[in-house]
């Protein structure tokens, strides 16, 4: 596959995961846009954020336009998130990364099991 | 009291996006599983509180010289049109579906994730620094 096609396939997935989903297009554009494009660890996870912010205002404003948005919880929840971004920038350095990662991957398991059943 | 909760579920889950993973995989559920949060409004509530941590991390990684744009067009202009066709087709869908097929997205995301878990443990093991030779 040519290596502009798997760009082109890298951007479909991550809109279509983050559309339907609201959430988790750079998880699909990370791992992308290192075997895709050839991206670094450090530049895949700060280059998605720049591939997955339009996603998420065209997002913001569809769900908006289908009567979604409830300022009672987004306002405070946008708020902890940015503080949270702030300390878990700088602990990224100071934690055990593969128990970091164990516990997340435990976590998605737990909530998409229950989602899923509940 | 809610606004504190709120509040907090975005702490934990901006930590896990600061950290490089994704937030919205952990807001998503805890807004609806713990905070009784309708499915459609955590989804909504995610995409917003996405923007102004973007905002902030940006120019952050800009400075570091990680943030890259060469052939990035070729990624942002097909995302954004399915990301349209998709947020259209999720206000569309019923809330339980939408909440069953986010589960099934996560448990594969979790399966995933084990898999390099393991690729990880077993390089380590081997005493390679497999991740220094990505970065």
């Amino acid at each position: 596959m040519g290596d502009k096609m798997r760009r082109i396939l890298c951007g479909l997935g991550t809109g279509a995961a983050n559309g339907l989903f609201g959430g988790g297009g750079g998880m699909i554009a990370v791992p992308l846009l290192k075997s895709a494009a050839k991206y670094s660890e450090k530049e895949a996870h700060a280059t998605a954020i720049l591939v997955i912010a339009p996603l998420c205002a065209i997002s913001a404003a569809i769900y908006s336009f289908g009567g979604f948005f409830d300022k009672s919880v987004v306002i405070p929840a946008a708020i902890g998130n940015i503080f949270g971004g702030l300390v878990g920038a700088a602990l990224l350095d100071k934690l055990p990364a593969v128990w970091v990662k164990a516990a997340f991957v435990a976590l998605m398991l737990a909530a998409g099991i229950r989602m899923l059943v509940g | 009291m809610s606004f504190i909760l709120y509040l907090l579920a975005g702490f934990v889950s901006g930590m896990l996006g600061g950290m490089g993973m994704g937030g919205g995989t952990v807001l998503i559920p805890v807004l609806t599983i713990f905070l009784g949060v309708s499915q459609h409004v955590a989804q909504a509530t995610n995409v917003i509180a996405f923007l102004p941590m973007a905002a902030f991390a940006l120019p952050r990684h800009k400075k570091s010289g990680y943030l890259r744009s060469d052939g990035l067009a070729l990624v942002i202009i097909p995302a954004l049109i399915s990301s349209v066709i998709f947020s259209f087709l999720a206000t569309i869908v019923g809330g339980d579906a939408l909440r069953q097929l986010f589960g099934a997205f996560l448990v594969a995301l979790a399966v995933r994730g084990a898999l390099s878990l393991k690729d990880d443990i077993v390089a380590r093991k081997k005493g390679k620094t497999k991740s220094s030779s990505a970065e």
